[in-house]
């Protein structure tokens, strides 16, 4: 079905929903419009070159923002001659929900649940820098406690393996390999089996605090987490497998999306992207976090600066997490028993939860004592719990290399119990900047790869 | 612990490590002259929970909480930020400006180096600071508003944060400018990454970028009135029910701050 106001002339037949739009375009500024809904495209084709502007095939096409392969509610505004990409706009904003905003209305314990769910692929990486901050500010993150460091990173790195998985299942999917997509969930729902059993969610856990960590591992933890490193380097193998060596995927891939380092740095593209094109960038190197130092890894680098490059740097930093969780299971294995959660009682909460005959999470030893024996430790409990800590005046930034890139977090306080404003610099809201100069000029086949491998998470970029 | 209870909620709790300068000069008590500047200072709220839609009942309805006093930080700065300060100090001499006719304060606190810059020479200091060897403030991670609305004259602030990969080194530099005069020099052609960044600092908080190629709303709807992480803005939200008793949106709870 065509119609619009030059293609009545022509024949095609109109019906009451497209002609009712025809006085909201005005042609002098848009050009002309034609409305395309389940029509034979050679009819559309001969209808708009048969008319006084022949060889005129510049078309403006949306993509998204409910493309299935545009990897969320992303919406590209495409200009295309013929099938060749000369203009590519990204329009974000569909999953705008004011998390910055709402967070100035909660006290800085409870901003956790509000900021894990920006990023929902890496919503670890989102406390942590959260955490860092409000630790920063409050000028204890020499006092939090090495297990809860060791916890935080074991949880970051298990979270950086689910998501770089989705990254490459996801890209694989986009690109026709299905197969590679079913390997990446199987291997996705081993992580997040272990992040349920740890924090009890699989995603939007709200497990990192400001002083340290809600709970300590349960019970056969640690064993899940051997068996886990001991099988997976052969699962990563079978995705490797599929796709190092599969001409299809070469062929999409390679010499895709170029972006070399200049571009990088000038764009602020962090991440996979950046260590693909060549700088061995990474924050848990050139500067250290939550213990980083402490532990041995690599950081991976390719200089194809393609999106092959990129799928190879996040198939290798699988590796490396692997071999740090290795590590952060010795150490907790030897820390057992020790606290999780700052010692300041002004700060922690007093979160030593069992789980009670209904499912929920209580601490019966806590409430005997806040109840039955001191009223001062009642007083500071509701304190501490409806009113929150006071944060000194100030503003900090604090970064985490999330799976995407740099993880920001600019906290401001005013010296209240709430964050005055909390900012995050997300690596998918800068990274996505990238798309136009990865894509223009190219193939429009070319814009799926080279969204697939910026690897963007609608919920990040637009908060 | 104490020590930060027992300030006055919103007092300078911030720079108290670097506060030094203030009273050094002549002669009375240091205390009781500190103690006169606070009291020069606006008001930045008054009551116990800075609410205005529910009632105060803590009986500190009439509590006047000043605004802390913004304190420069002296030399030496320590770590690197000296370095900093030098070799900007240098190549904006060599421009025919100088640190100071650009940088209206240095903040150090919490380990950052912050320079409030005016932005007059927001752009030169950035070109600086990009260009120059010694610096190489290569990336810049973008913008961040702030809102203060109880500062009268310097209510939105613009927070950049560099890096330089180079040297491994990071700064921040804060631009202040009046709600009455929103403008900014944009930096796009000096750091093209803050295309998003400061097109999402305008729908925010209605700074307005000059020099920006298409200064347009981004995350909010482009018919969207209103900026809406200003303070004046409300949260919104409706009241939730639950059991019988009725729960005020957020914003309308009241508030320890």
């Amino acid at each position: 079905m065509t119609a619009s106001a030059d293609h009545q002339s022509h024949g095609a037949t109109s019906t009451g929903t497209a002609g009712g739009d025809e006085a909201s375009y005005d042609e002098y500024d848009e050009g002309r419009v034609y409305h395309v809904s389940g029509a034979d495209w050679d009819e559309v084709v001969t209808a708009a070159v048969g008319d006084d502007r022949p060889g005129d095939e510049r078309m403006v096409v949306n993509m998204g923002p409910q493309h299935p392969s545009t990897h969320g509610v992303l919406r590209l505004v495409v200009t295309l001659d013929g099938e060749t990409v000369t203009e590519l706009r990204p329009v974000i904003g569909y999953l705008h929900t004011g998390i910055e905003k709402n967070m100035e209305f909660r006290s800085w314990t409870q901003g956790v649940t509000f900021c894990t769910r920006m990023d929902y692929l890496s919503p670890l990486f989102n406390e942590t820098a959260y955490c860092l901050a409000v630790e920063k500010l409050l000028g204890i993150t020499a006092e939090i406690p090495d297990r809860a460091t060791v916890i935080r990173v074991l949880l970051m790195e298990l979270n950086r393996i689910g998501s770089h998985l989705t990254a490459v299942g996801t890209m694989g999917l986009e690109l026709g390999a299905t197969t590679v997509f079913i390997y990446g969930m199987r291997e996705r729902e081993k992580t997040l089996d272990i992040l349920e059993l740890i924090t009890g969610l699989r995603m939007n856990h709200g497990f990192i605090r400001p002083g340290g960590v809600a709970q300590d591992l349960p019970a056969g933890a640690l064993e899940r987490l051997r068996e886990y490193v001991r099988i997976m380097p052969g699962l990563l193998g079978e995705i490797r497998a599929l796709f190092d060596a599969a001409p299809a995927f070469l062929a999409r891939t390679r010499n895709i999306a170029y972006l070399d380092v200049t571009g990088c740095i000038s764009l602020g593209v962090t991440g996979p992207i950046l260590r693909a094109a060549g700088l061995p960038w990474d924050l848990r190197k050139s500067q250290p976090y939550c213990g980083y130092e402490t532990y041995d890894f690599d950081v991976p680098v390719r200089t194809s600066a393609d999106a092959f490059g990129r799928y190879q740097v996040r198939m290798d930093e699988l590796d490396q997490s692997l071999r740090i969780i290795g590590q952060c299971v010795d150490r907790l294995a030897e820390s057992a028993g020790q606290p999780v959660m700052i010692g300041d009682a002004k700060i922690g909460w007093p979160a030593k939860l069992a789980l009670g005959p209904d499912g929920l999470g209580n601490s019966p030893d806590h409430i005997a004592h806040i109840m039955s024996q001191s009223m001062e430790a009642l007083i500071h409990h509701f304190k501490l719990v409806t009113e929150g800590f006071r944060v000194p005046a100030g503003q900090v930034y604090a970064a985490v290399e999330s799976p995407r890139g740099e993880l920001g977090c600019h906290a401001v306080s005013d010296g209240g119990t709430r964050p005055y404003r909390v900012h995050f610099r997300d690596p998918s809201f800068t990274n996505l900047q990238s798309v136009s100069v990865m894509c223009e000029g190219g193939m429009i086949a070319d814009v799926i790869a080279a969204v697939a491998s910026i690897d963007p998470v609608l919920g990040g970029v637009d908060r | 612990m104490t020590e930060r209870d027992d300030q006055a909620p919103g007092s300078q709790a911030s720079q108290s490590e670097s506060s030094p300068s203030q009273g050094s000069t002549a002669v009375p008590d240091p205390a009781a002259l500190a103690g006169r500047d606070r009291l020069a200072e606006q008001v930045a709220r008054t009551g116990m929970f800075g609410t205005l839609t529910t009632g105060d009942t803590s009986g500190y309805g009439g509590l006047q909480v000043r605004r802390a006093p913004r304190l420069p930080s002296p030399r030496p700065y320590g770590s690197y930020f000296d370095e900093i300060a030098d070799n900007l100090d240098a190549a904006l001499t060599a421009d025919g400006s100088s640190f100071a006719a650009a940088v209206e304060q240095v903040v150090v606190a919490n380990g950052d180096l912050t320079f409030y810059v005016r932005r007059e020479q927001l752009r030169a200091v950035a070109s600086k600071l990009r260009d120059e060897p010694t610096l190489a403030f290569e990336m810049c991670l973008g913008v961040s508003g702030v809102h203060y609305p109880a500062e009268a004259g310097e209510e939105l602030r613009a927070v950049y944060h560099l890096l330089s990969i180079t040297h491994n080194r990071r700064l921040r530099v804060e631009v202040t400018v009046p709600d009455a005069d929103p403008h900014v020099p944009s930096l796009v052609d000096i750091y093209p990454t803050c295309n998003f960044h400061e097109r999402e600092t305008w729908d925010f908080f209605g700074l307005i970028f000059d020099g920006h190629p298409a200064l347009t709303r981004i995350e909010m709807p482009d018919d969207w009135r209103g900026h809406p992480q200003r303070k004046d803005y409300p949260l919104g939200g409706i009241p939730v029910e639950y059991r019988g008793a009725t729960i005020p949106p957020p914003d309308e709870r009241r508030s320890y701050e």
